[in-house]
């Protein structure tokens, strides 16, 4: 039972990221009708975001200890960050040791900016062309992100460490009455859990309560009737692709902790969150994020010693098997509504 | 000639002679010269043109005619390479068995992906493929290479062993891929003066085949199946209410163009024996996209010329460094030189997927015909303005194909 | 007997009951027609016949052969041929192509693999479809794209693509639909002479009742999913009935 549930929650995060990037791909398309291949370089764009903000925050000066000597006998230079000159060294150290979740707040603007400039400046020429144009032009436009921010940060990974506080693992068996050392968590993973779950919460809130979400989903509904009401709907589809790449940088951001970012990762995680939004069900929100914790979920039972010794290398196949499975029985998806994209 | 009209025709020579002649024409420059740089006439590359040219024509057949974009084709192509590799282990290093089992192996696996594939049209296809590849990339990378059952050797890459069995292997025949025992790497090279051009066994291998699957394609083109694979992109609804089951036309479309695949992977086996999971993928398949799509979706030529023309270009781009952009710029002032190798500096060396992916970009916004289309359109262009002056009627030719 | 049967066919979707107790009885050679106010059903019926829809009940025949369960092209096969309310063709082909088509289905069945063999060589073949051109007086354009055709052409390519395959039935949709007069007088003589000089039994779903009293020696009323009565034109005229179904529109 115990390792039972150690596994679903293991596969939590991942299936928070899924379910992010796929909600966001559902939203872009259910609204624009595009399909946004450039997607999972939002996502990876997101994570370099904190990448880059952690760079800043450790700017430093350089000053020369006349009082200590390193092993030369030259007078020690010694580093300082400018946030530890100007907020003090402790109120600083703290800064940069929370440069992760601080860069959720950089991340936003940064994010919406490029996903109203993205949309604007290319996806907004793309309406009216084939799905295959809008495939192609943004599956372009991933390799361009994606070689950019290669030629700028490398193509090792980057280590993007947890604030202090949030490293290390928490026995969340006991909480549960379980025996102790039963069920070992990391806490990190419980934080990005609880932000999956805080920012799909929110999202559907948003959709579901205010005017702009009710006509957002009039429009996913039927675009030519909302029109016709003399609603502008594409200002507010503009707005939309800005959150949902704002999404999938944030899922970006909070997921360098878990996985250290590299410049291939956005491509990765594309091609598993069309899968799940194939399987949820095109068009689908609920659908999208039902699918990405189920496939994260069977993705972390897949990956237990017992699956890989029995069926050696199951866990990477698993998800496009259950696709097709789905895809065979239930082309709809799990959660799809009848007559989207559909001949 | 050969049963095609006459435009056809001359379209085949043209390539024929093309290609038979590429060792001199891609050569033009001698060899100790600073220009040999962009000479691309030595086998391996010569080799990777027409096998790319192999991918994308049979890539065309099926995204060019039916319109139904796979993602997927690098898995056929990465089949095709393992069944050659394995044909050299079992049987022997003759090249004939290993590309026939290559094409036989990628049909059969191209005709299940399909089949599942095809019940879904749009983009719903396209993602479909695209899980299939990448399933068959781990399948190949780690799930079919374990000690209980090794059929694609992982990481390493499947390569014959001294200790396979090659039971047809005879006592003298080559160590390395033959054709009745003229070995693939054989090259005889011809010095004229300063110039040297390589002919080489294995390319003139891939040019014939090359040339004969080009004509099974103007033939499929001209065929009343490819009018019906048109038919497919142009209207499924009235197909259908013409009593004609788009289906299997469309799933004959996918396994053909999944052989062609299987073929250039075969091919590609044969000139090098090693296969590994890294050809099966997506970005293998998006890679063959962009070669149909550069030179001109669904026109006979495009795809070999989209395939030359990126092979030539990641060759080239990837071989320039500083110290040769340096060289081109010397002739400005130090800082504007400076200024310039830092420019383009990005999109050199292993700065080539950049410049791809702008590239890529550029073609699908602004001329969605590909390189066929531009060159259709300067032609245009170039004869209006000759004769604009005398003959005001030029706008009124027939739209271009 | 006629040449198609409906029997007792209903059709629902949700909560819609879209077609009830649906009879009707189309007799060989003549011109059929389905009237009705919109939301009557004619189109859910029309979809029934052709195998975009399965009925939940009832029966269709055709020629004495069930039609339920196949799929469009079978029925095409079987010899009924479909002309839509906005024209379709493939726009990306030429008007020749467009025609050479339908007369490759005709001879080769749902699906024949002939990569090989050129289309030019099929002399057969393509005499047959020069000379439906030639009928439709479209022979100068066979060359353009058919997405370039007006829509009257349009609409004269569609319906001489159904005639080429000979079908014994043909069904059209509001073929007149959104065409100026003379278009659709035009289209009036065209199907007159298709009926005359062909043989072939016509059906169609129409609004115009120009088009309707010009053309028809049959008329049936649908309203609201059941047909309510079954008549000749100069019957249907004066019947209260009818007059009361459509008094929301045409008053």
């Amino acid at each position: 039972m115990d390792a039972f549930l150690l596994q679903i929650l293991n596969g939590l995060d991942k299936g928070s990221a899924y379910a992010l990037i796929a909600l966001g791909l559902t939203l872009i398309f259910g609204t624009l009708g595009v399909v946004n291949f450039a997607h999972g370089a939002l996502f990876m764009i997101g994570a370099f975001c904190a990448v880059t903000l952690q760079r800043i925050l450790n700017l430093s000066y350089e000053t020369v200890d006349e009082t200590q000597t390193d092993f030369l006998g030259n007078p020690l230079k010694v580093k300082t960050p400018y946030v530890e000159s100007w907020f003090g060294p402790e109120a600083g150290a703290a800064i940069i040791d929370w440069s992760v979740p601080l860069a959720v707040l950089f991340a936003i603007p940064i994010m919406l900016a490029v996903g109203y400039v993205m949309e604007r400046g290319l996806i907004k020429h793309f309406y009216k062309r084939p799905h295959a144009d809008q495939i192609l032009v943004t599956f372009g436009l991933a390799i361009v992100l994606q070689e950019v921010i290669k030629y700028f940060f490398g193509a090792n990974p980057i280590q993007t460490p947890p604030p202090e506080a949030l490293r290390g693992s928490l026995d969340i068996g006991v909480m549960f009455g379980f025996d102790p050392n039963a069920i070992i968590y990391p806490i990190w993973r419980l934080v990005y859990f609880a932000f999956s779950a805080v920012i799909i919460g929110g999202i559907f809130a948003f959709l579901q309560f205010t005017t702009f979400g009710m006509v957002v989903r009039a429009g996913m509904a039927d675009r030519e009737t909302v029109g016709l009401l003399g609603i502008n709907i594409d200002r507010r589809f503009t707005i939309m692709f800005g959150i949902a790449a704002a999404v999938a940088g944030l899922a970006g951001v909070m997921y360098g902790p878990l996985n250290p970012p590299n410049y291939h990762m956005g491509m990765d995680f594309l091609v598993l969150s069309f899968v799940v939004v194939v399987v949820g069900g095109m068009g689908s929100l609920p659908g999208a994020v039902l699918a990405g914790f189920l496939l994260g979920i069977l993705e972390s039972f897949a990956s237990t010693t017992w699956a890989t010794t029995t069926i050696p290398g199951i866990n990477q196949i698993i998800i496009y098997l259950v696709a097709i499975i789905v895809l065979l029985t239930r082309p709809r998806g799990l959660m799809g509504r009848k007559g989207v994209m559909e001949e | 000639m050969l049963g095609l009209n006459k435009k056809d025709t001359s379209l085949l020579i043209i390539v024929a002679i093309l290609t038979l002649l590429a060792p001199f024409i891609l050569n033009p420059f001698p060899a100790g010269s600073a220009m040999a740089q962009f000479n691309a006439g030595y086998p391996d590359l010569m080799q990777r043109f027409v096998i790319f040219g192999i991918f994308a024509i049979g890539f065309n057949i099926l995204f060019g005619l039916t319109g139904y974009l796979s993602f997927g084709h690098a898995a056929f192509l990465g089949v095709g390479s393992y069944s050659a590799v394995w044909m050299f282990k079992l049987l022997s290093y003759n090249v004939i068995p290993a590309i026939a089992l290559s094409v036989v192996v990628a049909g059969l696996f191209s005709l299940l992906i399909g089949y599942v594939s095809l019940r879904r049209s749009g983009i719903y296809f396209s993602i479909l493929t695209l899980a299939f590849a990448q399933m068959s990339f781990a399948l190949a990378y780690s799930v079919l290479s374990n000690p209980k059952f090794n059929l694609t050797n992982g990481e390493t890459g499947l390569q014959v062993y001294a200790d396979d069995p090659q039971i047809l292997q005879g006592a003298n025949s080559p160590d390395l891929p033959h054709l009745f025992g003229l070995p693939m790497r054989s090259t005889y090279t011809l010095e004229v003066g300063a110039w040297s051009f390589d002919f080489n066994a294995g390319y003139y291998l891939c040019a014939v085949i090359m040339m004969a699957v080009f004509y099974l394609a103007i033939r499929i083109f001209r065929s009343p199946f490819g009018m019906m694979l048109r038919a497919v992109k142009s209207n499924q609804q009235r197909m259908n209410y013409t009593g004609l089951n788009s289906k299997p036309y469309t799933l004959a479309a996918f396994v053909i163009s999944g052989m062609y695949a299987g073929l250039a992977g075969g091919l590609m086996a044969a000139m090098d024996p090693l296969a590994g999971a890294e050809r099966m993928q997506w970005t293998a398949s998006g890679e063959v996209v962009l070669m149909t799509i550069l030179g001109g979706t669904g026109t006979l030529i495009g795809p070999v010329l989209g395939a030359g023309f990126i092979k030539y270009f990641e060759n080239i781009f990837s071989k320039i460094n500083d110290n040769v952009l340096h060289g081109w710029f010397s002739f400005l002032p130090d800082g504007m030189e400076d200024a310039m190798v830092f420019i383009v500096h990005p999109f050199i060396g292993k700065g080539w997927h950049l410049t791809l992916g702008i590239l890529f970009m550029l073609v699908v916004i602004f001329l969605p015909g590909g390189l066929v289309e531009g060159g259709q359109r300067l032609l245009n262009w170039v004869r209006g303005r000759r004769s604009g002056a005398d003959d005001k009627t030029a706008g009124k030719t027939e739209p271009a194909e | 007997m006629g040449i198609l049967e409906v029997k007792d066919v209903g059709k629902r979707f949700g909560g819609l009951q879209a077609l009830s107790d649906v009879n009707l009885s189309v007799k060989e050679n003549t011109v059929h027609a389905i009237i009705g106010p919109n939301g009557a059903g004619k189109s859910t019926l029309l979809n029934c016949l052709v195998g975009k829809l399965i009925p939940d009940s009832g029966s269709v025949m055709f020629d004495g052969q069930s039609v339920l369960g196949r799929a469009p092209f079978e029925i095409n096969q079987m010899g009924i041929s479909r002309v839509f309310q906005t024209p379709e063709i493939f726009g990306d082909l030429t008007v020749m192509e467009n025609m050479l088509i339908p007369i490759f289905a005709k001879r080769d069945g749902a699906f024949r693999m002939h990569a090989y063999e050129t289309v030019a060589n099929e002399k057969g073949i393509v005499e047959q479809a020069e000379q439906m051109l030639e009928e439709m007086n479209m022979a100068d354009k066979r060359h353009m794209h058919a997405a370039a055709l007006s829509r009257g052409d349009k609409r004269r390519l569609e319906i001489g693509m159904c005639l080429s395959q000979q079908p014994r039935l043909l069904l059209l949709d509001e073929p007149t639909a959104g065409m100026a007069r003379a278009d659709t007088n035009n289209t009036i003589d065209l199907l007159k002479q298709i009926n005359e000089e062909r043989d072939i039994t016509i059906t169609i779903i129409e609004h115009d009742m120009h088009v309707v009293f010009s053309l028809a020696n049959r008329i049936t009323v649908l309203a609201q999913g059941t047909p309510l009565v079954e008549d000749d034109p100069q019957n249907i005229r004066g019947n209260p009935k009818v007059r009361e179904a459509y008094l929301g529109e045409s008053a």
